[in-house]
């Protein structure tokens, strides 16, 4: 196991009946790195997404992140151990404003309860205040401040996906898993997002990534692992990836 | 004849007579249910609608029982049709709740106009062919009892018939396993929709004229009548309705048998309390598989 | 609580007080008094079902419990009946906990049948355990509250009392909104997985916000024990349950106000149709009280045929379309300027 993994899949594997969605995967997510989870659709990426954050259990073998075991953790633990996610159909709250749905993702770093909240608000005024400016600051970080009171169900899908990578910041992740951040974003869309992955590689965060544009992903990935039928079937540098001829017979089909 | 003995034979009667009903109310939750993916919370009404439409014909228009009957479960099935047409189809996309509050609207609109009708009281009418107890092993049973077992066979009969058997029947199916699907079939799913209403209205309209002799039919009986139902359903698994058959007559002689061993006041909790079990331990229902309804939204 | 919130809580505010000085009859006082409760229960709701996003047709029940509780601790007990309310607030909080705990891991039309269940059965419990709640008789002498050692006699006090109750209600539940609280609560109804990964304990906050939305309906029983001081199943029935959750649908399940609308509108009804059925006998229809059911199907059916989001929000984005039309005139001479 290398010193510096943040995440390990140690012989993962998930069974639907009798369908084999991951099988036996060990996989390891380098700390400070952009890693592209990549493969056929229904390769068993979304599933893999879905085991990590715990949305789903695993059948067999263990998920390690930062040297503690995540299983039989609820997905809220899980992001309060400092896994942040995005989902592949964007789930922002469309009801709430754009500041609003930030301020909801500041939830682990406040305490208020219900008693305070409902009874006793002025006690809780410099908390909120400090929720207040951390959202807003994000909202500039983003570019989306100028739509901070709109509610976000009529954002266009791009900012729509801004806003949820924003949100899952919010709760101050070490890991953030997107999960097809650039699907059905237009090009000049796209390459803000490749930018906006930077920057977050900047900001010391780990990104696991699941993506179908390969453009986006042999830009900005350091290691790039290939998934068919729930297994892996490489792995390593961009360069690499695109001359391993075992993914290219996975992708164009032998 | 052992006494012990005679008590349970007379609670099995009396289970498997209330259980036919909650078979009947429960298969007409399943039809709705599997063509649109609701829960109709009018189901008890179009029973309540049947037996007090029966009791009009037959003991006001002195019909005979056969063409009462008829005429009885076409109105209901027409009443079907109209909610269907009128509250259901015109909305789109619409959220659960709103369907939820939909229906309870339209339960109220037909509990509101049932007593405009017929008034607070409860309905006497007579029994299909008198009202001479037989004797069963010591037991007695009443013929009505026969004719509501009797009729709840020959409507499973014509369900198993129809889904298998008919053109109808089959698309009815297609549209529930997959109505996209259906549709790229060149099935008019809109048009299986307001079938499932109008069957689904049709066999609780059944219901409720085979019952209203034994309990005399008022205005307020749908609730407990469509909670009853809805409890039948989902313990043979919601969308199953051999299922619901089964477990409409098993929750019918569980609630004689407690009413009669634990306490008649507390009868009508009986069902309901073994309604909320199932739905809080088992929510699949006894016959369906748990996997399959992680699938289905509850 | 947020500008136009804290503006529209001061006009409740305003309304209460003003409220008794225009109906002097005590008749209708005494009708705007049980408006209040319906009108407490339906902030509670509000909150779990527009809020929360989770449905319940079982809340008539967490009112009878609370009701009962007054009525036989007082009566039989003689229990003060604040001490009695409280108790019934604990006995609420432990049942809401018990049956929120399983029934809140199920969605949409299984939610809805379970709490449906759940208030029929309380409702069968309230006829047949004749010893503990008197049966179809139910039980009488129930006393009056007193505040401070003066008990409130007149049914201006009595109104008084019970709709500085709804003005708490309404304060906790503004409140709890524009709070971490609200703001969580208003996300698992947006989405649950993605409320989940923030952070948020998706479980334990249905269950919390069901507790407290069953608080209000026990407070709301617990008052209309003590006003009319008797109690019987009969108002307890399920059919209460689900007035209550149309009076919310009804008003606009998406803010305090519309259940509050709601509550008012609907609770009034029967009075307006005995208004009204003077006039309709002068068309020519004989209106009669039994009509109200049908009556009142019909509104609720309309209302969410043709306006899904309440009356209110019917009445505020009529309101904001007239802003808007004087607001774009505004402009145009902006720019011709």
């Amino acid at each position: 196991m290398p010193d510096n993994s943040i995440l390990r899949l140690n012989r993962l594997r998930r069974t639907f009946g009798g369908v084999v969605a991951v099988s036996d995967l060990t996989l390891d997510v380098c700390r400070g790195t952009v890693t592209s989870l990549i493969g056929p659709n229904g390769a068993g990426k979304t599933t893999i997404f879905n085991l990590i954050t715990g949305y789903l259990h695993p059948t067999a073998g263990e998920i390690i992140f930062n040297g503690r075991s995540l299983m039989g953790l609820k997905p809220h633990r899980i992001a309060a151990a400092g896994i942040g996610r995005t989902f592949q159909n964007v789930q922002i709250f469309p009801q709430m404003s754009v500041l609003e749905n930030i301020m909801a993702g500041r939830h682990l770093r406040s305490r208020a309860g219900f008693f305070y909240s409902s009874i006793l608000p002025p006690v809780l005024r410099g908390e909120e205040k400090k929720i207040q400016e951390s959202a807003e600051k994000q909202l500039h970080f983003l570019g989306l401040a100028p739509k901070a009171h709109v509610p976000a169900g009529s954002l266009p899908l791009g900012s729509q996906r801004m806003l949820e990578i924003a949100r899952a910041l919010a709760i101050e992740p070490k890991l953030l898993l997107l999960d097809e951040p650039a699907s059905g974003l237009n090009s000049r869309e796209t390459i803000a997002m490749g930018e906006l992955i930077q920057k977050i590689k900047a900001m010391q965060i780990t990104v696991l990534l699941v993506e179908h544009d390969m453009e986006l992903v042999m830009d900005i990935s350091d290691a790039v692992a290939v998934i068919n039928f729930g297994s892996l079937i490489a792995n390593g540098s961009p360069a690499e990836i695109q001359a391993n001829e075992d993914v290219i017979a996975a992708y164009l089909g032998e | 004849m052992d006494s012990a003995f005679v008590d349970v034979l007379q609670f099995l009667i009396m289970g498997i007579q209330r259980g036919s009903i909650y078979a009947m109310v429960a298969m007409g939750f399943n039809m709705i249910y599997n063509a649109t993916g609701i829960i109709n919370f009018a189901q008890g009404e179009f029973v309540v609608l049947g037996g007090l439409m029966m009791v009009t014909l037959t003991m006001g228009f002195h019909l005979s029982i056969v063409f009462a009957f008829i005429l009885s479960v076409l109105f209901v099935m027409v009443a079907g049709i109209l909610m269907e047409r009128l509250t259901i189809n015109p909305v789109k996309q619409p959220s659960v709740l709103r369907l939820i509050i939909i229906t309870i609207a339209v339960s109220i609109i037909i509990k509101g106009a049932a007593m405009c009708f017929w008034g607070k009281g409860s309905h006497y009418m007579r029994h299909f062919s008198g009202s001479t107890s037989l004797d069963f092993y010591g037991a007695t049973i009443l013929p009505q009892t026969l004719w509501v077992v009797g009729i709840l066979c020959c409507v499973v009969a014509a369900y198993i018939v129809f889904f298998n058997y008919t053109m109808t029947g089959k698309c009815m199916r297609a549209c529930a396993i997959n109505r996209d699907a259906a549709r790229l079939a060149g099935i008019n799913d809109r048009k299986m929709v307001m079938l499932s209403f109008a069957l689904s209205a049709g066999i609780g309209a059944i219901a409720g004229i085979i019952i209203t002799p034994i309990i005399q039919m008022d205005y307020a009986r749908g609730a407990m009548l469509g909670l009853k139902g809805f409890g039948a359903a989902v313990l043979g698994g919601l969308g199953n309705s051999m299922g619901a058959v089964v477990a409409g007559v098993l929750l019918g002689v569980l609630e004689a048998l407690g009413a009669g061993y634990i306490s008649s006041h507390y009868m009508d909790a009986i069902a309901l309390i073994i309604l909320l079990f199932v739905l809080f331990i088992r929510p699949s229902g006894i016959f369906g598989s748990a996997e399959a309804m992680r699938l289905k939204e509850f | 609580m947020k500008g136009k919130h804290s503006a529209g809580f001061f006009a409740l505010i305003g309304a209460i007080m003003v409220m008794p000085l225009l109906v002097t009859n005590d008749y209708y006082l005494g009708v705007l008094t049980f408006t209040a409760f319906n009108c407490l229960t339906c902030v509670g709701l509000c909150l779990l079902m527009g809020y929360a996003g989770q449905i319940s047709i079982g809340h008539g029940a967490f009112v009878a419990i609370g009701a009962y509780t007054t009525g036989i601790l007082t009566t039989k007990l003689a229990w003060s009946p604040w001490l009695a309310m409280l108790c019934g607030v604990v006995l609420v909080l432990v049942i809401a906990f018990c049956v929120g705990i399983p029934a809140l891991r199920l969605k949409g039309h299984y939610l809805a049948m379970a709490t449906l269940g759940f208030a029929s059965i309380v409702h069968v419990v309230a006829v047949a355990a004749v010893d503990l709640t008197g049966g179809p008789a139910g039980i009488v002498g129930i006393p009056r509250l007193n505040l401070f050692g003066y008990v409130l006699n007149s049914d201006k006090q009595y109104f008084y009392f019970a709709w500085s109750a709804v003005a708490a209600g309404v304060y906790i539940a503004l409140n709890l909104i524009y709070s971490r609280v609200g703001r969580g609560l208003q996300a698992l109804h947006g989405s649950e997985d993605a409320a989940a990964s923030l952070g948020i304990n998706i479980t334990a906050y249905k269950v919390q916000i069901f507790m407290l939305s069953a608080v209000f309906a026990s407070v709301s029983g617990s008052l209309y024990a003590c006003y009319v001081n008797y109690i019987d199943p009969g108002p307890f029935d399920v059919m209460h349950s689900v007035l209550l959750i149309t009076m919310v649908a009804v008003g606009g399940l998406h803010s305090i106000w519309g259940a509050l609308t709601g509550a008012v509108v609907l609770s009034l009804l029967p009075e307006i149709l005995s208004f009204l059925s003077d006039y309709l006998q002068v068309v020519g229809i004989q209106y009669q009280p039994d009509y109200d059911t049908l009556v009142y199907g019909g509104i609720l059916l309309i209302i969410m045929l043709f306006l899904p989001e309440g009356i209110f929000s019917g009445i505020s984005s009529v309101l904001s379309r007239v802003r808007l039309l004087f607001g774009k005139t505004a402009k145009g001479t902006d720019h011709a300027g």
